[in-house]
């Protein structure tokens, strides 16, 4: 595993609102095609710690490496570096002038710059893999809110990023539609993209996660297999945390 | 640079004027107050009549339509056309009015037709249920009216009320128009007699320092309505 | 009862002096669709601008919305038209009608697609800028379309507005409908051509209010 190359390096992230610290020196790193789940109680800071990776939040300190750049520099390009880094957030936030697929190819035609057809035809082709091709000219309010994320993850996906980030997916849907969300991860996790997941969803972790990583008042407790992290951690912290949540 | 203050800022020529600009500057003052106390209290009471006759009486069936059309008719036109009709037109009628009646009748419909409106809709967004609960709690039709149906519509109006208020009370400048002798003819005809724009930059600071509040808190409750 | 017709709705009159009145429509309808668009366009871009700005700049913009919310419009026309030229500054009498009907409506837009701006969810930006578009693309193509469907009805309103508000430059000589009516009724000695006049300006706002009217009754019960 090893000898992969890095997606994702994060060195000695730091981040501050004002003066309380959020996220204390973390530091991790991704392997293409691995799938990585950070679990954690409410103000643990994994979400802060992910959207630091694509500077939706801007870290206090640290270093952050996607595909090798280093992109925590204050002089970089950002909007070239999120070209690379696709993001599903816990409320969706599909456009809702758009259709399904005029979600998916805006940033096609308009970032990348392709041509309508060949727009249209990429952005199909995801559709279709989250299994909503039929629902193409759909508007966001016409679909169910898993739909709704299927469309998110597809539009997120069409750009062909170099990593996944994935903000609480299902944890704003009803509990019903959760299951074909977590199903559209798995084949995503199966095309071989690189997922660094923020989720409750213990099971999934377990079923899917390479590595799980538990995180507790802004500092990495605990880093491994689901197992042992989730199963075998002893640690007090876990298993409170764990207690806590479901499966 | 020094151009700049000889042609706008130069206060000496002014020195004869000050009282004049004074008591146009009042008479500005004066005309919108008269607009707002014609303009505001009107719209109420045709909001007031609109609501009552919301009975399937064919009188008031003529009423209502004859209402709305009112309050269609002077939100489209525009003020200034209202204005010179009254001054320039109904003296063929045989109604002769000063300009500064003109202006304050005029500006005082067109108000009285955005303010109708602003009730109206606030009267109608106030919940059923409202009406419901008073009624059946024993209050008759124009109690429950005014205690508790009214207090709800005034709060949602009056964002909008100011906003229409502060036009209105700008709008009393159309008045120079049919020679009122307000703060912006006064100046402007100075500044002709003069011919240097002090005067009527006097008149424009004047107008800001008079207005700015009124937009202030036009933007604080409009905030507030935001929020709510 | 005859009177009143003879005076007020003499078609005779009215039919007389119509290529005139229509003369003048033709400029209120030219300074509307030429001042219509640098309008929207300058609040547009303020408001986007105020939307995404820091604290200071967005005062900034507020206290300059707010000064010409503040100044009576016809006070910023007569200023245009007649202090600049004896400061020797001179304008094109267009121009100077149309600068002070863009700056005057232009401050109501701006608020209006202030808060139409504001009412987009922050998720939507989030969304558009994590997929690598730039912030002016974001704006354009995801805040701006739903912002100003937000307010709409507002907007059409203020459009209106503006159609009303070429009145002013009467004042200042220049032929559009109410100047042409005034003549009319100078020439005719009766003030049918200004009662023909108010219908023109009601029959073109009204089909736009009540469009407004209805955007908004339907954006309530929505």
């Amino acid at each position: 595993m090893s000898t992969r190359s890095n997606a994702v390096i994060v060195r000695n992230l730091c981040k501050n609102f004002g003066e309380t610290p959020i996220l204390r020196n973390v530091s991790f790193s991704v392997s293409q095609g691995e799938a990585v789940v950070i679990v954690g109680a409410s103000g643990s800071g994994k979400s802060t710690c992910l959207r630091c990776i694509n500077r939706l939040e801007e870290p206090t300190s640290g270093t952050i490496l996607i595909s090798g750049k280093e992109i925590s520099g204050p002089v970089i390009d950002i909007d070239a570096m999120r070209r690379r880094v696709g993001m599903v957030f816990q409320h969706i936030n599909l456009y809702p002038h758009l259709s399904a697929i005029g979600n998916v190819t805006l940033a096609l035609r308009f970032v990348a710059g392709m041509n309508r057809k060949a727009a249209r035809e990429q952005g199909m082709a995801y559709l279709e893999m989250v299994g909503l091709g039929d629902r193409a000219e759909a508007r966001p309010h016409e679909l169910s809110g898993g739909q709704q994320q299927r469309v998110g993850i597809a539009r997120a996906m069409a750009m062909k990023p170099d990593v996944m980030l994935f903000d609480e997916p299902t944890s704003a849907l009803d509990p019903e539609l959760v299951g074909e969300v977590l199903g559209v991860l798995e084949k995503t996790k199966d095309a071989g993209m690189t997922m660094i997941l923020v989720t409750h969803e213990m099971q999934f972790a377990r079923e899917v996660a390479d590595r799980v990583i538990f995180m507790d008042k802004g500092s990495i407790l605990a880093e491994g297999t689901p197992q042992a992290v989730l199963d075998e951690n002893e640690g007090e912290r876990v298993q409170a945390f764990l207690r806590r949540v479901r499966h | 640079m020094e151009q700049l203050g000889h042609y706008f800022f130069n206060f000496a020529s002014l020195a004869d004027s000050w009282g004049d600009i004074a008591r146009a500057f009042g008479t500005t003052i004066l005309v919108s107050i008269l607009t707002l106390l014609l303009g505001i209290p009107l719209g109420f009471v045709l909001a007031l009549i609109r609501l009552y006759a919301t009975s399937r009486n064919r009188f008031l069936a003529l009423v209502r339509f004859v209402l709305v059309f009112y309050a269609d008719f002077f939100r489209c036109v525009p003020q200034l056309v209202v204005i010179v009709v009254i001054f320039f037109a109904l003296p063929y009628a045989g109604l002769s009015l000063t300009p500064i009646a003109s202006t304050v009748i005029g500006v005082g419909i067109v108000l009285s037709a955005f303010a109708e409106e602003v009730f109206w809709a606030a009267i109608i967004r106030v919940p059923k249920g409202q009406w419901e609960a008073g009624r059946s709690s024993g209050l008759g039709y124009v109690a429950t009216l005014f205690i508790v149906i009214l207090p709800q519509a005034a709060k949602m109006s009056v964002a909008p009320l100011t906003n229409r208020g502060l036009a209105a009370s700008k709008a009393t400048t159309l008045g120079s128009v049919v020679a009122v002798p307000d703060l912006l003819s006064v100046t402007s005809s100075i500044q002709s007699a003069q011919a240097n724009p002090t005067a009527l930059t006097v008149g424009a600071i004047l107008f800001v320092v008079l207005f700015m509040p009124l937009v202030w808190l036009c933007r604080v409750l409009e905030r507030r309505m935001e929020t709510a | 009862m005859n009177e009143i017709i003879s005076n007020f709705f003499n078609v005779g009159v009215v039919v007389q002096v119509w290529p005139l009145l229509m003369r003048g429509l033709g400029y209120t309808l030219l300074l509307t669709v030429v001042c219509l668009p640098l309008s929207v366009a300058l609040a547009l871009a303020l408001a986007c601008v105020s939307d995404t700005s820091s604290r200071p700049l967005r005062t900034v913009i507020a206290l300059i919305v707010d000064f010409f919310r503040a100044i009576p419009p016809l006070v910023l026309l007569i200023f245009l038209f007649y202090a600049l030229p004896l400061a020797n500054i001179d304008i094109p009498q267009f121009a100077a009608a149309a600068i002070a009907l863009v700056l005057n409506n232009a401050s109501y837009f701006t608020e209006i697609f202030r808060s139409g701006l504001a009412a987009v969810p922050v998720g939507q930006r989030e969304a558009a800028r994590s997929s690598g578009m730039s912030w002016t693309k974001t704006m354009a193509l995801v805040v701006a379309p739903q912002g100003v469907r937000n307010v709409l009805p507002d907007a059409i309103g203020n459009g209106v507005e503006l159609f009303k508000q070429t009145a002013i430059v009467s004042a200042v000589s220049i032929q559009e409908l109410l100047r042409a009516a005034q003549i009319a009724q100078g020439m005719a000695f009766n003030p049918s051509p200004l009662i023909a006049a108010a219908l023109v300006y009601f029959l073109i706002a009204w089909p736009l209010m009540r469009l407004s009217s209805r955007l908004e009754h339907r954006a309530i019960s929505r």
